[in-house]
């Protein structure tokens, strides 16, 4: 895969403007997590995502961009079938040798630094109101420092999934459905929070989330974001012209748009009126199916793909609440992992251009999510909660995770849980 | 059965890999890209499975 273009000022200038919306995303997700977690682990819920962002910038730092390097930089390769194979970067470690000003690989370092803190606040939803805040972190290193890692290059690295033909423009695989998939595992392995599934069997309890505006404004923040995110990554990493950031930003939106309103629809269809959350899972889950085509896919194909990622969302949330057993309280693995590989999915079967031959490399992708990140991210979480217990105790979890690992509540003025505070 | 199912997951990916390195011709590669995704899904179910029915053991 050849190095990216240098591009010229007026992109390098559009490009460092998408970059400095792009952390408005992680905000974003940041907040939905705590507005669809319990009151009284709302100040925990915000201190971990903060938390994740540091410890993936850091891993990422150390050794992830030195994994994952860039197209055009030093990798090893393995001879297969004849063919040389690009599997890892060989990059130095702690940037070294990295120009730090406007080139291309610096400012796809930058773009990657915040896709990897997007990545890590991705599972934080999952584990809400039961994940330790330290093995949340210990979690997060590992996500940032290999996982992420390994899989970016092989898609923007020149990897060998890029050598197979896989495109995409913005992180629909890399980063929402490597995040969403990150949460399955983390879901699976802390178990449900206490309450949720009855003894006796029946229908799962309903824990709503605590502050629905939280959420709702939430959503406003991660589509700015994602207009920078997907902006800067079609530029960067697909060499997009400036006069095609109309249709990635276009494409965007109207994803995001149609996935709303499809949740909003059919939630009321449903339920005889909407339902806040998961319109908001609908939008977020329109947002990340729009990133792996948003350069590729025309404005009436991105609408349909956004329709379908709302429909998608809405149904597979309850599915996996109700018959998969999978307590997700913020739906990440519906909005990442299912929204995502719909969007790389949908690329391949809709892009104009090599119709057939496109859409079984997009399934290749699909598959190695599947086949390697799942695994890979279940295996590393499953033997880190064997070496330390992921999960809080319980006494923890009905006093809240403020009070027992922050030692104050986020609204002590406001919810006042009587047995939650100690007896003087 | 829970290491089946992740054992599963990791072989319908070993098939897909192999279909692109093996195969050169759209169809069989297709056939083959399908068969593993195929075997990736029923891995996938049976982790699943596998979490579900570990609950129900301890209720």
């Amino acid at each position: 895969m050849n190095p990216p273009p240098v591009p010229s000022e007026s992109a390098t200038v559009l490009v460092l403007a998408c970059l400095l919306v792009a952390p408005l995303a992680i905000a974003g997700i940041a907040l939905v997590n705590t507005g669809l977690g319990r009151s009284r682990s709302a100040s925990h819920a915000m201190l971990t995502s903060l938390c994740a962002v540091s410890v993936a910038a850091a891993a990422y730092f150390v050794c992830g961009f030195a994994i994952q390097g860039f197209a055009g930089s030093p990798a090893h390769t393995i001879t297969a079938a004849g063919k040389q194979w690009n599997w890892i970067a060989a990059q130095p470690l702690f940037l070294r040798g990295l120009p730090l000003d406007a080139s291309p690989a610096c400012l796809v370092f930058w773009l990657q630094l915040l896709s990897v803190a997007l990545v890590a606040v991705i599972p934080l939803g999952a584990g809400l109101d039961r994940w330790r805040l330290g093995a949340a972190a210990a979690s997060t290193a590992l996500l940032a420092g290999l996982v992420y890692p390994l899989f970016a290059h092989w898609v923007w690295g020149g990897g060998w999934l890029a050598q197979i033909g896989f495109v995409d423009a913005a992180g629909g695989a890399p980063v929402q459905a490597v995040g969403g998939l990150t949460a399955l595992a983390i879901a699976w392995i802390l178990g449900p929070r206490r309450g949720k599934y009855s003894t006796e069997g029946g229908m799962p309890a309903a824990i709503p989330g605590h502050n629905a505006v939280l959420v709702l404004f939430a959503c406003f923040l991660v589509w700015t974001g994602w207009l920078g995110l997907n902006g800067a990554g079609a530029m960067l990493f697909c060499g997009a012209p400036v006069s095609a950031l109309v249709r990635v930003e276009l494409n965007t939106t109207l994803s995001a748009a149609m996935a709303g309103l499809a949740a909003a629809g059919i939630t009321h269809a449903r339920f005889g009126r909407p339902d806040a959350s998961l319109c908001a899972n609908g939008w977020i889950g329109g947002l990340a199916a729009s990133s792996a085509g948003c350069l590729f896919l025309t404005p009436a194909v991105a609408a349909l793909t956004g329709l379908v990622a709302g429909a998608l969302v809405v149904f597979t949330v309850e599915w996996l609440d109700i018959y998969g057993e999978i307590d997700d309280p913020t739906g990440s693995v519906s909005v990442h992992a299912v929204g995502g590989i719909w969007g790389v999915l949908a690329l391949g079967f809709f892009a104009r251009s090599g119709a057939p031959v496109q859409a079984l490399s997009q399934i290749a992708g699909v598959a190695t999510l599947l086949g390697f990140v799942l695994p890979l991210a279940y295996g590393l979480n499953w033997l880190l909660d064997r070496v330390s217990p992921q999960r809080v105790v319980q006494e923890a979890e009905r006093q809240g995770l403020d009070l027992h690992e922050l030692g104050a509540g986020a609204y002590p003025e406001f919810v006042i849980h009587r047995e939650d505070f100690p007896q003087r | 059965m829970r290491l089946a199912g992740l054992l599963l997951l990791v072989a319908g990916w070993a098939i897909v890999l192999a279909a692109f390195l093996l195969l050169i011709a759209t169809t069989p590669r297709a056939a083959f890209v399908a068969a593993g995704v195929a075997i990736e899904i029923l891995g996938l179910g049976l982790v699943a499975r596998s979490h579900i029915s570990g609950r129900e053991a301890k209720r």
